[in-house]
């Protein structure tokens, strides 16, 4: 019996192996083109256009520094690569450290590292030459837009989630009102009301710097999503950890953020990393409102006119940082989801 | 949903008839920097080099604009603006002018509360072919395929002048611009169509740019102009008279590689743009040297299109009707007296 089990077993992988091989063959026929293109006919060095058939690498080279900050000034490049650094160094910190001492540092986090960046890219706060916002870009404000505008949305979410399952029918009908009315609104609306809508409805002579205007309505956008996620995680804590804590004697606050809450926020790691991603991916919108982000940059560069035809390049390279960006993000919910 | 939209348009054209500045001159002059809405990105008309800088023809009709009021070009601070949001920008005062390859038309003119200052660029659309197939006029291309844009006004121009030629013809489509090169490079149709100004930019990505050429026929009118707030007859006096300098500037033979010369000129019409008699500025209420600033700063027409978008520019654009009267093309300025 087991010896016919495993000759069957044997004739089965060797037709997987042979279907396999064959799909292998064939996938390789499929992308040896684009390998050729990409790698072997591309072209790596020089300062002019390209010659050959193969990609021109040379043009994402050139314009490497305007990918990655628009077109920040040159001397102050310091600046933008603390603020993204120090971002990094709090983000590892935040998904390093223990859930309960992580819940302790994400409150400064949000609240003084937006306020540190924008200091620091502005300038004018610490006395540096001043960088408009119009001359941020790239990769920067992709990030910069993603980073602060969840910063922003953070809180105001939890005072939605909060609000929508309160008793005050008030507070809880304003909060319904308030998600169901941002939910209902596709972004790229928000972010056209935010710059065409907007600055009529000001009254003359105010200017509201376009940045800020793009910020409070990606903050007010995603807060809508941010209060239903963390609203599901409020949902999911059973009622008895509420009460076995008041039984303990602690006070309504107390309940909620010793108790409920971190329970809460745990459970929903995975959604609020996907409103991360997916709102990281959005800000390319921001495009239709002239602003230069990262995919902007590139498109901006394809209409030099010294380097026409090289889109294919730009696109491929934008592709390939915004998935590397939302993969690495990714891979640290999963870790911090095992690290429970 | 639709009454607050509503009613948040009602409120927005209230606040634009409020909110329209009176004064832009002065607004510039004490701001100390000209606010200029520009494109994305074209190429030829504005786009920024890898260090940030804009450059352009349309760029540089601001930086003349600066030269201008405030004697100097580089008081420039550039806006990108996409298509939908260029007029709001203009009408809201978040920009003093707009010089964003924008066709002069009837309804924009009238309606939505901008005022065109002149043309400075006649665009229009038309056809590019290899040169081996020896055409010379549209209307020798009988049973033409022809590779064009999906769904823009470009395929209905194209429908309507090959039915009133009575020539029958193949459409190939794509939905982006890069793929319908592509297909025309790789020889999928005889001819390629799309505004002129952008077949030129398209040529420049072919194999063999130098084996293909752009008809000079077009078949759509598309001229590109500046323009400023309804309402700021003064301010735009002064873009319009900027853009003249420019043409007057080409016509007299006064520009940037020439200053050394016009300086020494004993012409009437030379000294009186130069600034050395009479008082053209003052009527604009610009310095009296005004035109000398913009011509010896930023330089005169033939000079910025040589340098943007004719032939010591990649995109080597034919001067077209883009020349002068006196040379065959549509560019007349109005007497400087």
């Amino acid at each position: 019996m087991s010896v016919v089990n495993a000759k069957i077993g044997a004739k089965q992988s060797l037709l997987q192996k042979s279907i396999n091989a064959v799909l292998l063959l064939i996938l390789a026929g499929l992308l040896f083109p684009v390998f050729k293109w990409a790698i072997i006919d591309a072209q790596w060095a020089g300062t002019d256009r390209c010659t050959g058939d193969g990609a021109c690498w040379v043009f994402i080279k050139l314009r490497l520094m305007t990918f990655m900050f628009g077109f920040y000034e040159t001397e102050e490049l310091w600046r933008p690569s603390l603020v993204l650094a120090l971002w990094a160094i709090a983000i590892a910190t935040l998904f390093r450290s223990t859930y309960s001492r992580g819940l302790k540092i994400l409150p400064a986090v949000i609240v003084l590292l937006p306020l540190l960046s924008w200091g620091l890219l502005d300038g004018r706060w610490f006395g540096l030459p001043h960088v408009e916002t119009t001359r941020w870009g790239g990769l920067l404000l992709s990030l910069m837009i993603t980073l602060m505008g969840l910063s922003l949305a953070f809180p105001l979410g939890l005072l939605l989630a909060l609000g929508r399952m309160s008793d005050l029918p008030l507070i809880k009908a304003g909060s319904v009102a308030f998600v169901e009315l941002w939910r209902g609104v596709p972004l790229i609306a928000v972010l056209f009301m935010s710059s065409v809508m907007l600055p009529l409805v000001l009254p003359p002579g105010t200017e509201l710097d376009k940045l800020i205007r793009v910020l409070v309505g990606v903050a007010l956008f995603t807060s809508a999503y941010l209060a239903e996620v963390i609203r599901a995680g409020l949902r999911g804590v059973p009622s008895g950890q509420a009460e076995a804590a008041a039984a303990l004697g602690l006070m309504g606050w107390q309940r909620l953020f010793l108790v409920v809450l971190p329970q809460a926020l745990r459970s929903v790691i995975p959604s609020l990393v996907n409103s991360f991603i997916s709102l990281f991916k959005d800000t390319s919108l921001v495009m239709i409102v002239g602003m230069f982000d990262l995919l902007g940059t590139v498109q901006q560069a394809n209409t030099d006119p010294y380097w026409l035809g090289y889109s294919t390049e730009g696109y491929l390279f934008a592709g390939l940082v915004y998935w590397a960006m939302c993969f690495t993000l990714s891979r640290f919910s999963m870790k911090l989801e095992q690290a429970r | 949903m639709k009454t607050l939209g509503l009613s948040l348009c009602a409120l927005a054209t209230v606040c634009v008839a409020t909110s329209v500045r009176a004064d832009t001159l002065a607004d510039v002059k004490q701001r100390g920097y000209l606010k200029c809405g520009v494109s994305q990105g074209l190429p030829g008309f504005s786009t920024a080099d890898k260090e940030g800088h804009w450059f352009g023809i349309d760029v540089d009709l601001c930086r003349a604009i600066a030269a201008a009021v405030l004697g100097d070009q580089s008081k420039v601070k550039y806006t990108p603006l996409s298509a939908k949001e260029r007029f709001t920008a203009l009408q809201s005062g978040e920009i003093d002018v707009l010089s964003r390859n924008t066709s002069y038309t009837l309804q924009r003119d009238a309606s939505m509360g901008i005022d065109f200052a002149g043309v400075i660029y006649y665009d229009g659309q038309g056809f590019m072919l290899h040169k081996k197939l020896g055409v010379t006029s549209a209307a020798q291309l009988i049973n033409a395929s022809i590779c064009i844009n999906l769904g823009t006004t470009t395929e209905l121009n194209v429908a309507d002048f090959f039915r009133s030629q009575k020539i029958k013809y193949k459409l190939v489509t794509f939905e982006k611009n890069d793929e319908v090169v592509a297909a025309y490079d790789a020889g999928r149709c005889d001819v390629i169509s799309s505004d002129q100004s952008g077949l030129y930019a398209d040529r420049t990505k072919l194999k063999h740019p130098e084996d293909h050429v752009v008809l000079p026929e077009k078949i759509s009118k598309e001229p590109l102009g500046p323009a400023v707030r309804h309402g700021d007859n003064r301010w735009g006096d002064i873009v319009r008279w900027t853009l003249f300098t420019m043409l007057e500037g080409e016509e007299l033979e006064v520009g940037m590689n020439t200053m050394e010369a016009a300086e020494k000129s004993e012409k009437p019409a030379v000294r009186r743009i130069m600034g050395a008699e009479g008082e053209l500025g003052k009527n604009l209420g610009l310095a009296p040297d005004f035109a000398k600033k913009i011509l010896s700063q930023v330089g005169n027409y033939g000079e910025v299109f040589e340098r943007n978008l004719g032939q010591s520019s990649p995109l080597k654009i034919d001067r077209g009707l883009n020349n002068l009267w006196s040379k065959g093309g549509l560019h007349y300025a109005m007497p400087f007296r």
